[in-house]
């Protein structure tokens, strides 16, 4: 992997190799959360201080984690800074901690997050493993966004709590309900993949 | 009475993968097949009935008398983990087909989101110990149900003419939504 340049280890996160649109990882969060967007940017925040701070630990202590151990260390690690968001959103956004629920400590086993020490910050220089955390945490904000902003705007009319939509404008109430993350995420990947498609085509 | 409405309720109105969303990676990936779906769900079902007993152990025994709770996170994870390897351990002895029919599901259990769901949910609503179990064992079988009716749907959907960038993911994802709004229907059950 080290052919490609520190720039392009951030640029694949966004559209390559996105964890949500094309590596399908970490689902249940994005599922979950995305019924607002300010949920979802919280969300992404939240996951993407994790991720950040965990292939910095990870890739700086490579050389001192046991082979046979390191997915349990590679979960303390986690775990810790988990807490920490936790904790943090507990204790200064006590309305957004409470609307978020179990879905924040569930971070942990956001498979983004181990999928990323295991396949990349394990082997990989403090720089580039930064840079790589970079890139898919804002791969997966922008993912976070885009589905939350399609729920938020067909579901209730309104963006970022602004209202959008005129007064005409009926909202689908299954949009912000469960079913309705469904089938947005279900469209929405269906529409990445049939840019990927058309692009390849083109060139 | 009360625990019979919270197994129904765990069943069918809260059921994990609709209506929490946890457990998805699973429920997408193994729901390809009828038989192996079976097996998953059994799998989870299992070691989340045993969470439930575990966790609440732990967290009523350990961490709220030292009012360590700021733990709960790391140390549910740990005893997961080490569980799901116990379970394997026990499993492999004393039942060599049981762990033939459960193969490498067993252990991908560990970073199934659903079982630390579980820990941490029964520990937020302040279950009692046998409500805890209930809903443990009922959350698994919502698993189950639902994991098995996904993967009978999908193997009809091998012959079904689906457009090119819906296959895989994207079907799957529209299937499971219009599933959940089926079982929407079943919350006015229970006030």
């Amino acid at each position: 992997m080290p052919t490609r340049t520190i720039g392009q280890e951030f640029i694949k996160g966004l559209w390559q190799e996105n964890p949500i649109f094309r590596q399908l990882l970490g689902m249940c969060p994005t599922l979950a959360v995305t019924n607002a967007m300010i949920n979802g940017l919280a969300m992404g925040l939240a996951t993407s201080f994790v991720l950040i701070f965990s292939s910095l630990v990870v890739s700086s202590i490579k050389r001192l984690i046991p082979r046979q151990v390191r997915i349990a260390c590679y979960i303390v690690i986690i775990a810790s800074f988990v807490t920490i968001a936790d904790r943090f959103l507990a204790a200064f956004f006590p309305p957004l901690s409470k609307s978020l629920g179990p879905y924040v400590p569930l971070i942990v086993v956001n498979c983004i997050i181990l999928g990323r020490q295991e396949a990349f910050s394990s082997k990989n220089t403090i720089g580039r493993s930064l840079f790589d955390a970079f890139g898919m945490s804002v791969g997966f904000i922008i993912a976070l966004l885009i589905l939350s902003a399609t729920r938020e705007i067909l579901g209730s009319g309104t963006f970022f709590g602004y209202q959008v939509m005129g007064a005409w404008f009926k909202p689908w109430i299954i949009m912000i309900l469960p079913p309705g993350a469904f089938i947005a995420l279900g469209f929405l990947i269906g529409l990445a993949l049939l840019i990927e498609h058309k692009t390849k085509r083109g060139r | 009475m009360e625990l019979v409405a919270l197994l129904i309720s765990a069943i069918l109105i809260k059921n994990f993968v609709l209506h929490y969303f946890l457990g998805i990676c699973p429920f997408l990936g193994v729901s390809k097949k009828l038989d192996s779906a079976l097996s998953m769900g059994l799998a989870v079902t299992f070691v989340m009935t045993i969470t439930a007993v575990v966790s609440w152990l732990i967290n009523h025994l350990i961490l709220i008398p030292y009012s360590l709770d700021y733990l709960q996170i790391v140390s549910f994870i740990l005893v997961i983990a080490s569980l799901v390897q116990l379970v394997e351990m026990f499993i492999r002895k004393i039942s060599p087909p049981l762990y033939q029919a459960l193969g490498i599901y067993l252990p991908l259990i560990t970073t199934n989101c659903a079982i630390m769901g579980l820990a941490l949910l029964a520990a937020l609503k302040n279950y009692s110990f046998i409500e805890s179990v209930v809903f443990g064992a009922g959350s698994g079988i919502g698993f189950t149900l639902a994991i098995i009716i996904m993967a009978g749907i999908r193997e009809q959907l091998n012959l079904a003419d689906v457009p090119e960038p819906l296959k895989g993911a994207g079907i799957s994802l529209i299937v499971a939504g219009i599933m959940a709004l089926a079982f929407f229907g079943f919350s006015g059950m229970i006030k």
